[in-house]
C-alpha cells in the first residue's frame, strides 16, 4: 500500500470520526457527551505518558504536575476578568494574573507550553537519574507543584481553586486536540527520532555506544510529553469548569498510568483503546459508589469500590498479561486489508 | 528561641524522625534486596494503626495486647503481599514489580476506604502518655520519650536479626548478589518473605505510634508519611539500615526545626522533603551512606 492511499485512509477515518461526533452531539444526552469528552482527554494524557514511558523508557510519575500547570495556566487565560474578581476573595491576584486574557485555542497551547517549560526545567536535573529514582523524583515534582498551588494564593487562589471556568472544551475541541496529539506522536514514533527514543528504551548502554546523546533525546521526549500532558490538563480544566489543588493528587497520575499499562507500553493503538475502555468502565462503575433505590428501599453506595476494582484490574494485567492489550503492536491499514484479502483468498480457493 | 522551646522542638523532631526511620527501614531492606520501591509500605503503615483501633473496639483487647497483635498480623500481611504481588514478578523487568506495588498500594488504600469508611476516627490514647512532665521550664510529653525509646529498642532488635542470625546473614547475602545466593543454597524466597514480614511489622509499629502522636485514623493517612520515609531512606542511602535511621531522624528534625524557625514555611512542610530528595539525588545520587550501584552492561 503506498503512502497516498494511507493518507487518504487516515483522512477518511478522521471524517468518519467527525461524522460520529456530529451524530453523537445531535442524539446523545449530556452525560454521554461528557464521557466522550473524557475519553478524548484521557487518550491525550495516555499518549503523552506513553511517549515518555512506553517509547523512551523513562518511568515518570509526574503527570499530575504537568496537568496542573496546564490547567492553571489555561484557566487564568480564559477566566473573564469579572469572574476573577469574584474568585479572589481572600487576596487580590497579581495584576498580570488579573489582566491575562487569551482565546481558548491559544490558552490551551499556552498551558502546554508552560508545562513543557516546566518539563524542560525539571528534566535537566532529574533525567540523569535511573528508572525508579526518576519515578520517585518526578512524583516529588508533582507533589511540589501541588503544594505551590496551595501556597501561592495570589496566583492560584490557594486551596479554593478556580470555579466557573468557561466551558469552551466541547467535543470538537477535545477530539481536535486528540487528533493533533495522535498525529504528532505517531509522526515522531515513526520517524528517525522515534527510533532513537526506542533505542534508548531498549538498551541505554548500546544506544550510548552508537553515539546517541542520550540525555538530549530523553529531555526532548520528556518535554514533548509534558507539553501534551499540559494540553490535556488545560482541556480538563475547561471541561470540568472547576479546579483546585486537591484534584491533582497522585491518583490522577495513577489513572493515566493504568490506561497506558492496560493498553500496552509502547503501543499508541493500545493507549487509545484503553482510554475508551477504561473511561467508560470508570463511569459505569460509578453506580456502585452511589446509592441505589429499589422502590423505597435504599442500598447504600460503597465509596472506594471503583478504585478497588481498578487496582485489582491493574494487578491482574501486570501479573498475568504484562504486555497489556496490544503489547507493542499497532493498528495498521496494511494489517486490516491483509486480513480482508487473506479471508478473500481463502474463500476463493 | 529559648532553651526550653528548643528542647521541646528537639524532642518533637526526634519523635517524628524515629517514626520516619521505622518506616524507612522497611523500604530500605526491601530495596536493598529486590531493588523494588514497595509502594504498598505506606498502606501497611496505615493498616497497623487501624488494626489496633479495631482490636480495641471490636475484640475489647487491652491496648498493649492490641498493639502486639496488630504488629504480628500486619507482618503476616506483608509476607502475603510479597507472595501474591511481587514473587511472581521476580524475573520480570523491575518496572513491572514497581507498577504491581503501586497497584497493591491503591488496592489496600481503597479497600480500607470500603471496609473502614473514609471518615476520620479518634484513636484511644492511654492517659499516662499525655500528662506532661515538667522539669524547670521544660514541658515534656511522655509520648515524645516513649516513641523514640520504643523505636530504638525495635531498631536494636532489627540489628540483632540482621547481623547475628541466619536469616539476617541470608538478607545480607541476597542484597549483595541474588544469583550467587541462590547458587550457595540460601533459601532466597523464604529470606525475602522474612524481610517483608519484619519490614511490615516495623511499619505497623510506626503507624500505631503515629496515631498516638497525631490521633486521627484515615485510610489515606499512610501516603505522605510513606513517601517521606522513602525519601529518608534515599537520603540516607538506600539499602543501608543505618542510613535509613539517620535519614529518618534527620528528616524529622529538619521538618520540625524549619517550621519552628520559619513559621511562614508551615504550608510548604510537605514539599520540604521532596526538595531535599531532589537536592540529594543531584549531589550524591547514592545517598549519604549508600553504596555505589554500578549499571551492569
Amino acid at each position: 500500500m503506498d503512502r497516498k492511499t494511507k493518507i487518504l485512509l487516515n483522512v477518511a477515518a478522521a471524517a468518519v470520526l467527525s461524522l460520529f461526533l456530529w451524530w453523537a452531539q445531535e442524539s446523545f444526552g449530556g452525560y454521554r457527551i461528557q464521557i466522550l469528552n473524557l475519553i478524548a482527554i484521557n487518550a491525550i494524557l495516555a499518549l503523552s505518558l506513553n511517549l515518555i514511558y512506553g517509547f523512551t523508557g523513562m518511568f515518570s510519575l509526574g503527570h499530575a504536575g504537568f496537568m496542573a500547570i496546564g490547567a492553571y495556566t489555561c484557566s487564568i487565560l480564559i477566566l473573564p476578568e469579572t469572574q476573577k474578581e469574584m474568585l479572589f476573595i481572600l487576596v487580590s491576584p497579581y495584576s498580570w494574573v488579573q489582566a491575562a486574557q487569551a482565546p481558548f485555542f491559544l490558552a490551551v497551547i499556552g498551558g502546554g507550553l508552560v508545562a513543557a517549560f516546566a518539563g524542560l526545567l525539571v528534566g535537566i536535573p532529574l533525567l540523569r537519574l535511573g528508572d525508579d529514582y526518576l519515578g520517585i523524583a518526578t512524583l516529588g515534582f508533582a507533589e511540589i507543584i501541588r503544594v505551590l498551588a496551595n501556597n501561592i494564593p495570589r496566583l492560584t487562589n490557594g486551596a479554593l481553586g478556580f470555579k466557573g471556568i468557561p466551558d469552551y472544551a466541547n467535543i470538537w475541541w477535545n477530539f481536535g486536540w486528540f487528533i493533533i496529539t495522535l498525529y504528532c506522536i505517531a509522526r515522531i514514533i515513526n520517524s528517525n527520532l522515534g527510533n532513537v527514543f526506542m533505542a534508548i528504551r531498549d538498551d541505554e548502554a548500546a544506544a550510548k555506544a552508537m553515539g546517541i546523546n542520550i540525555f538530549r533525546y530523553k529531555l526532548l521526549s520528556f518535554t514533548i510529553g509534558a507539553f501534551f500532558a499540559g494540553v490535556g490538563g488545560a482541556l480538563l480544566a475547561s471541561l470540568l469548569t472547576t479546579i483546585d489543588p486537591k484534584m491533582f493528587l497522585f491518583t490522577l497520575t495513577f489513572n493515566v498510568l493504568m490506561i497506558v499499562v492496560t493498553g500496552g507500553l509502547g503501543s499508541l493503538t493500545g493507549s487509545v483503546l484503553a482510554s475508551i475502555g477504561i473511561t467508560i468502565l470508570m463511569e459505569w462503575l460509578r453506580f456502585v459508589e452511589s446509592p441505589i433505590f429499589i422502590g423505597s428501599f435504599e442500598l447504600k453506595g460503597i465509596p472506594g469500590m471503583r478504585m478497588v476494582v481498578f487496582s485489582l484490574a491493574l494487578l491482574f494485567i501486570i501479573l498475568f498479561r504484562r504486555e497489556g492489550l496490544m503489547g507493542m503492536r499497532e493498528f495498521r491499514w496494511d494489517w486490516l486489508f491483509g486480513k480482508f484479502s487473506k479471508r478473500g483468498s481463502a474463500n476463493g480457493s | 528561641m529559648s532553651l526550653a522551646m528548643f528542647v521541646q522542638h528537639l524532642l518533637n523532631g526526634v519523635t517524628l524522625g524515629s517514626l520516619y526511620a521505622l518506616i524507612a527501614i522497611g523500604y530500605t531492606m526491601v530495596y536493598g534486596i529486590l531493588r523494588l520501591i514497595n509502594f504498598a509500605h505506606s498502606e501497611i503503615f496505615m493498616l497497623g494503626a487501624y488494626f489496633v483501633f479495631w482490636g480495641i473496639v471490636l475484640l475489647h483487647l487491652p491496648w498493649a495486647v492490641a498493639m502486639v497483635v496488630a504488629v504480628i498480623v500486619v507482618g503476616a500481611l506483608g509476607v502475603l503481599v510479597d507472595r501474591i504481588a511481587y514473587r511472581p514478578l521476580r524475573d520480570a523487568p523491575r518496572i513491572s514489580a514497581l507498577i504491581s506495588a503501586i497497584g497493591v498500594s491503591f488496592f489496600l488504600q481503597n479497600l480500607a476506604i470500603v471496609v473502614f469508611s473514609a471518615i476520620p476516627r479518634e484513636v484511644y490514647r492511654p492517659d499516662w502518655l499525655e500528662n506532661a512532665i515538667v522539669v524547670g521550664d521544660i514541658r515534656v510529653l511522655p509520648l515524645t520519650l516513649f516513641v523514640p525509646v520504643l523505636s530504638f529498642l525495635l531498631m536494636m532488635g532489627l540489628v540483632f536479626i540482621v547481623y547475628k542470625t541466619k536469616p539476617g546473614l541470608g538478607m545480607r547475602a541476597i542484597s549483595k548478589d541474588i544469583e550467587t545466593s541462590y547458587a550457595m543454597g540460601v533459601p532466597v524466597n523464604r529470606v525475602i518473605a522474612i524481610t517483608f514480614g519484619i519490614g511490615s511489622a516495623l511499619a505497623a509499629a510506626s503507624g500505631i505510634m503515629w496515631t498516638l502522636r497525631y490521633p486521627q485514623l484515615q485510610p489515606v493517612m499512610g501516603m505522605i508519611p510513606g513517601f517521606k520515609a522513602f525519601i529518608a531512606a534515599v537520603v540516607g542511602g538506600i539499602g543501608s539500615i543505618q542510613g535509613a535511621v539517620i535519614g529518618g531522624i534527620g528528616l524529622g528534625l529538619i521538618e520540625i526545626m524549619a517550621v519552628a524557625v520559619f513559621p511562614d514555611l508551615a504550608g510548604y512542610r510537605d514539599a520540604l522533603a521532596f526538595i531535599l530528595l531532589i537536592g540529594i539525588l543531584l549531589v550524591k545520587p547514592t545517598g549519604l551512606l549508600g553504596e555505589k550501584l554500578e549499571d551492569k552492561v
